[in-house]
Formats: structure tokens, sequence, C-alpha cells
């Protein structure tokens, strides 16, 4: 047990450092706010294709795919080297993390020659078109309908929750193509243009003020056949490999930390004296501080069976879940540490910036992305303790059968 | 980076796992359980001293097998999981490693290989009341080398043979050896939540003590020896807490209820998947202490309380569900749950409660920041 790099890793982390040091531009866009800024995403896509370019993007992908070929704990090593910098924003994760790998794994040559590459340089971004409005949790049930018409495709339907429709060049798009059959088996994948007539992107005004995802409608949207991404009717299949990689891209979710918490109670006073010297918050930070360092430390085990080339364990799997909750806790309790006034969201006014009021309103978002606290517990609870499913009532029904409800 | 147990230690932890499914099976622990004179059981404290156990962390100058605490760590995490009813951790956690931190050379020469051999049971004993352990608690005193007092409870000081005893000596608090066959030593076996692990109140009427550790050092180095053990226990705990998960998801697969297996339902799904959600939150912290308990590291004190705090929850959290998933059934003597519901008290307070050690861990985040 060692927490050192061993020496291949230090030279390795020694050199991307120091590439680091001498690539990253001087003035870094702002990741969140500012992507529809067409300065900001040029900013975006030049640090994309510089890091490709030096062998740092997609790093466990094939050269010939635009990669790297390198190892997953150059990966992960390059990435925590990368967060230390203040670099441009990352529009292409959700394409490179789960679109573009659906189609390197089951897409057709033809189009993993058009598209593997210019997406690894940020050239084209993608987005991802699964979850609908009947659709969440059950993200099976999608009912935008795909009718063939010759050698093309009819689309109509609607997709929601969509992270980066506006500025997507490409979305990979789940639509049912038979509804005579259950739900999993009538299910196709494609790819489509998202700026093709027939797409029209609605951003979503989310309650926290921000629009960082969409509804996108689609109104007879003609679509080649050699769109398709696998086979007509495995659009579920395709659609896990996908996914399989979506709930490892979103990790535990930043926000303040316990030395956050405990600096904001240095300064403010209780009917006890400093918040600080409270029993009941000290008690709370303790909570905390085993969450969060207990999350670290289970990245570090996952980092570790990646470094001695083994498949880690699924204890990653429980990372989103602890995190959103305990961001969610941790700005409630600040809340009620700073009292009445704890309601000024002003940045300029409130503590520490307005930390922990812009942490309690993202937390309802990241206990919902990427998978629910439920959906996820259930994962847990099936696929790493091996729990038998719960009954489905939908699943030897003919889809146009399912009880919907409305 | 290499934050995980090496092949080495992983082959430890299995020929342990294999040796305690054939040597400490419930029967053992219900033999325990069941005989109110028996405070242990010989035949397995025995055994585990024929495999080197004991000495695992002590060094081969001192007749043990000189391996180092991650090898403990693993055989720790085994011992919690069969709940092996023996004064393994009073003996091992806490006073081999009070010779190790505090020991004269001639002190550790004398007990450390009596300790490796399995010759010499050790209890450790602090507290005197109700409470966490302050200094204002130390009330024993000892002078011109006879200690008198009470400690109460002391885990296995029913049946130890050498006691580390934390007192008062001009004022000042200090640890002292006391060997407990010697005059002027009184052991009453206690009633406790737990009849798997003996416990005693000791009362001592100028028994011979024999200082370890310098004078006014005894609350600094009783923490020390807790920081140490509490890392070991976590893995006791943590042992305990993945045993307690597999009883139950054992249980929800085969038990039935309204047409299908209770562990189809969400209720029982969620349960059990914040009962592996907190066991391995608390295996991560307690791998980062027992990297700071293997290398010395000056971050122990955190780490250890890191460890402790995660364990603790999570072997409650793991016990108390266990029992509910198995409903009406949970609640019997015959069924096992109620063992592990009672250890995860046990090994939850003998070391000092959860409440004190979230103190002493931001305490020593306020240390950490500061610097």
């Amino acid at each position: 047990m060692d927490f050192n790099d061993t020496p291949e890793e230090a030279a390795y982390r020694a050199t991307a450092r120091a590439w680091l040091k001498a690539n990253v531009p001087a003035a870094a866009g702002k990741p969140d706010s500012g992507l529809e800024d067409p300065s900001n995403m040029g900013a975006c896509k030049a640090w994309q294709a510089r890091k490709a370019d030096a062998g740092y993007a997609c790093i466990t992908w094939p050269k010939e795919w635009g990669g790297a070929g390198g190892a997953s704990w150059q990966s992960v090593i390059f990435g925590q080297e990368e967060a230390g910098f203040d670099v441009p924003g990352n529009p292409f994760s959700i394409g490179l993390g789960m679109c573009v790998p659906t189609v390197m794994t089951v897409g057709n040559e033809a189009d993993k020659l058009r598209f593997v590459r210019p997406a690894a340089r940020g050239d084209e971004i993608w987005c991802q078109l699964f979850s609908e409005p009947a659709g969440g949790s059950d993200v099976a049930a999608v009912r935008t309908r795909a009718i063939r018409d010759g050698d093309d495709w009819v689309i109509n339907g609607q997709k929601v929750w969509t992270s980066g429709a506006h500025y997507s060049d490409f979305g990979l798009l789940l639509v049912r193509t038979d509804i005579d059959v259950p739900k999993h088996k009538g299910m196709t994948m494609f790819w489509i243009d998202m700026k093709a007539k027939g797409v029209e992107v609605r951003p979503i005004h989310q309650m926290s003020g921000a629009s960082n995802f969409n509804e996108v409608y689609f109104t007879d949207l003609r679509i080649k056949d050699s769109q398709r991404v696998g086979e007509v009717g495995d659009g579920w299949k395709t659609s896990l490999v996908t996914l399989m990689n979506e709930r490892l891209s979103i990790g535990g979710g930043g926000g303040p930390s316990h030395k956050l918490a405990l600096k904001l109670a240095q300064d403010i006073a209780t009917l006890a004296g400093p918040a600080a010297r409270d029993a009941g918050l000290r008690e709370k930070i303790a909570d905390w501080f085993v969450q969060s360092e207990g999350l670290k430390y289970t990245r570090y085990r996952t980092l570790t069976a990646l470094s001695r080339g083994q498949t880690p364990g699924p204890e990653s799997s429980i990372g989103k879940v602890v995190g959103a909750n305990l961001m969610q806790d941790m700005a409630n309790t600040a809340m009620e540490l700073e009292d009445q006034f704890g309601i000024i969201s002003d940045p300029d006014m409130a503590p520490l910036a307005g930390a922990f009021q812009t942490a309690l309103m993202g937390a309802p978002g990241l206990r919902i992305a990427g998978g629910t606290d439920e959906i996820l517990r259930n994962i847990i609870a099936e696929r790493v303790l091996g729990l038998p499913q719960d009954v489905r009532l939908d699943k030897n029904v003919a889809f146009k059968d399912v009880p919907t409800g409305r | 980076m290499d934050f995980d147990f090496s092949d080495d230690q992983k082959f430890l932890k299995n020929e342990a796992r294999k040796f305690l499914d054939g040597r400490s099976p419930v029967s053992v622990v219900r033999g325990v359980l069941n005989d109110e004179t028996k405070a242990y059981d010989a035949g397995l404290w025995k055994a585990i001293g024929e495999q080197g156990w004991l000495g695992a962390a002590i060094p081969e100058a001192h007749g043990g097998l000189g391996l180092g605490h991650l090898e403990l760590c693993v055989i720790a995490e085994e011992l919690g999981r069969c709940l092996a009813p023996t004064p393994f951790s009073s003996t091992v956690y806490f006073v081999a490693e009070a010779l190790m931190l505090a020991g004269s050379d001639a002190q550790k020469a004398k007990w450390l290989p009596k300790i490796a051999a399995g010759d010499v049971i050790g209890c450790f004993a602090t507290v005197e009341r109700p409470g966490t352990l302050t200094d204002a608690q130390v009330q024993a005193r000892v002078e011109g080398g006879k200690l008198t007092g009470v400690k109460v409870p002391v885990t296995d000081g029913d049946v130890a043979d050498l006691a580390v005893v934390l007192a008062r000596e001009g004022g000042k608090t200090r640890l002292f050896l006391v060997e407990l066959a010697g005059a002027g030593v009184t052991r009453e076996v206690l009633q406790t939540l737990d009849p798997t692990r003996s416990a005693a109140r000791l009362t001592f009427n100028g028994a011979a003590a024999e200082p370890l550790g310098d004078a006014g050092e005894g609350l600094a180095l009783a923490q020390g020896v807790l920081d140490r053990a509490a890392v070991l226990l976590a893995f006791e705990q943590i042992g305990g807490a993945d045993r307690a998960l597999e009883m139950a998801k054992d249980y929800a697969m085969n038990r039935y209820a309204f047409g299908r297996p209770i562990g189809s339902y969400q209720a029982i799904k969620h349960k059990l998947a914040d009962m592996y959600i907190k066991t391995e939150l608390a295996r991560s912290n307690a791998y980062y202490g027992a990297w700071a308990l293997s290398t010395g590291a000056a971050e122990l004190p955190l780490a250890a309380a890191a460890a402790r705090v995660a364990a603790c929850d999570a072997f409650w959290y793991a016990a108390k569900e266990n029992l509910q998933t198995h409903g009406g059934m949970g609640y019997t003597w015959e069924v096992d749950c109620h063992l592990y519901y009672r250890r995860a008290q046990q090994l939850g307070l003998v070391a000092g409660g959860a409440k004190a050690w979230k103190e002493r861990l931001v305490s020593q985040l306020e240390r950490r920041n500061a610097a």
C-alpha cells in the first residue's frame, strides 16, 4: 500500500505536468456559463485540438482513431494534473465519453471514419438523445417514432434533458421502430445532424437559473438508413453500451468542501458562541469528511486496479449517490448557519461568494442527472449485490399495449 | 498509486478466511454466548496463537512474525467477519501496541514474545465511569509503585494476565503495567450487551504497577494506543458489516412474501444498497488508516478517527438493518442477527464511541487546516 506513483506513473505525470505548464492558454473561458459564446467555444475547441495533437485527448483510444493508445491510469493521471490548471471548459465529455464510443463499438466503418477523429479533436460536438418526457428513469419507454420510408426513416417525437443539444453538431438518437413487440425489443439507434430540418432545440430553464440542457423536438425529420447505429431492433442493446459509460463520467460532483464548511463556521456566531464550537455542527462536519474522503479513497482504489491492469470492482458505483446527497446536506446546513442572511444568493453579499447557495440550487439536479438516487440504489442492489429485478408489468406486452397513465 | 493490499496480503486474508471458516463457525460463538462460565473459546484462542497471528505485527526480534500492520489488518477483517470470541483485540491491538508505542527495551523484551506465543492475555484499562475518556475521569492513583482505584468496564479484564492501566501519579496521568495475578487485584465479571466478549470490573488495592512511558504522558499515550486500535478495530467492523450484508442478501433472496422474493422490493433493495455504500465508504477510510498505521505517518490521528467514525456507522447500520430485513425471525435467539447487533455495539464502544471520535476528527482537521 503506497500513495506514491510508480516510477512509470511519476514519469508520465511529470511529462504531462510540464506539457500543461507550457501549453495551457493564458485566459481560459468559463466552463459553465459561456458555452454559447463563440469565443469561449473557440477556446474549448482549440484546447481539445492541442491536447489531441499531443496525445492527451482520448488517451485510451487507439491512435488510428485520434487517441493515444494509452492505458486507463494514464488517462486518470492526466485528468488529475489538468484539474490543477484553469483550462477552458469541456463540452466534449458526453460525446467522447458516451456517444462516439458507441459509434466506435457498434457503428459501421464509414461512420467511424467520418466521425471519430473529428470528435476526438473537438472539431465536432455530440449530444445524447435518450430521455423523453415519458421515459426518464425508465429509458426504454421511448415513444419517439421512426417509420421506414424506402431508404429513409421519418422521425417524429420529443426528447428531453439533452445536455448541450444547443451547441452540438450531431446526436445519438434512440427511437421506437416497432410498437408491436415488447418495449426493449422495438428500438433502434441512429445518429442525426442536429442542424437538419425537422430538429428544433428549446433550452430548459433550470431551477438554478441556468440552461445546460434542452428539449429537442422532431417534426418529420427525414434521415438515411445508413445513419443507423447497430441493427434494427437492437437499440436497447446499443444504448447499454452508451449508458455503461455515463455513470462513470458523471463523478462525485464538486461543490463546496468540508474545509469550506469549517471556514464558514469559524466566521459565524450562534447562541452558543462561534459556530465552529457547536458540537452538533462538528459532528456533521466529521460525517461529511468521512464521506468525501471515503469517496476520494474509493477513487484511489479504482485507480489502483487500473494501474495493476485489473478490472476495478463495483465500488465506484457509490460515487454519485453519496456525492450529491453530501452536497445537499452540507448546503442546507450552511443555510441554517447563515440564518436569516442565508436567503441572500447574490455572490457579492453572500458569505464565501454564495458557494453554498449555489450548491443548494445545484444539488437537486445532481441527485437526478445520470440516474436518480433511487435508480442508482436499484443498480447497486441488482448488479452489485445480485438481488432479483422488480416485477415489470410491461415486460412481455407489446409496446402499444403498455399502460401509460395518460 | 498502489492503494490496495498486495497479492501476498490478499493470500493471507484468504487463508485466514478458510482457517476461521473451519475453526470459528457460529457454533463456537454460541458456545461462549450460551455458557456463562466461558469468557472466550480457549481452543480457538490456542489455534489462532499457533497460526502466529498474535505476533503478525510484532518484530521478529521480539518473537513475532515481523510482517507488519497491513497483515494484521487483513487478519482483523476476518476475525470480525466470524465474530471470533477471543481476547485477540485487547491483547494485540491494545496491549502489544501500547508496549511497542511506549515500552522500554526491557518491557518489550519481557512481554512481546509472551504475547506473540499466546502465553499472555492483555487488557486495556482506562475508563472508570460513563462518558468520554478525559483527564477528569482518571481517579485511580499510583503512589510508591502501588496502584489503588477501580477500572470499569475492562474488556477481557476477567481473563487477562497483564493490564495496561491509565492512572494518576503525582497529579498527572501515566500508563502502568500491572500483572493481574499479583496481590491487590480483585476482578468481577460484568453482565454486558455482548456476552461473546467478556468484561470485568478491576479493583486495585495496592497492586504493583510499573510505569509504561513517561510521567504526565498517560492520556496522550492512551490516545496513541487508541489511534492504532481504532484502525485495526475498523477492519473487524468492516468484516462484520460485510457478513451482515451477506446475511441480509441471502435472506432477501430466499424469503418470499406476496408471491415474490422480498429482495425484489425496492424498500429492501435500497436498504441493502445503503449497507453496501456505508461499508465501502468505511473500507476506503480504513485503507487510508491502514496506510497511516503501517507507515507511521503523521496523518494517523486524523486517519484513525475517520476510519473509526466510518466503521462504527457501517457496522451499526448493517447489523440493525440485517436484523430488520429478517423480520420477526431476526428478533429470535436462534437466528444469528443479534450476534452481529451485539458485536456492532461492543466494537463501536470498546475504543470510545463515535461521538467522541467525531470531535477528535474535527480537532485534527482544524489543526491540519491551520498548518
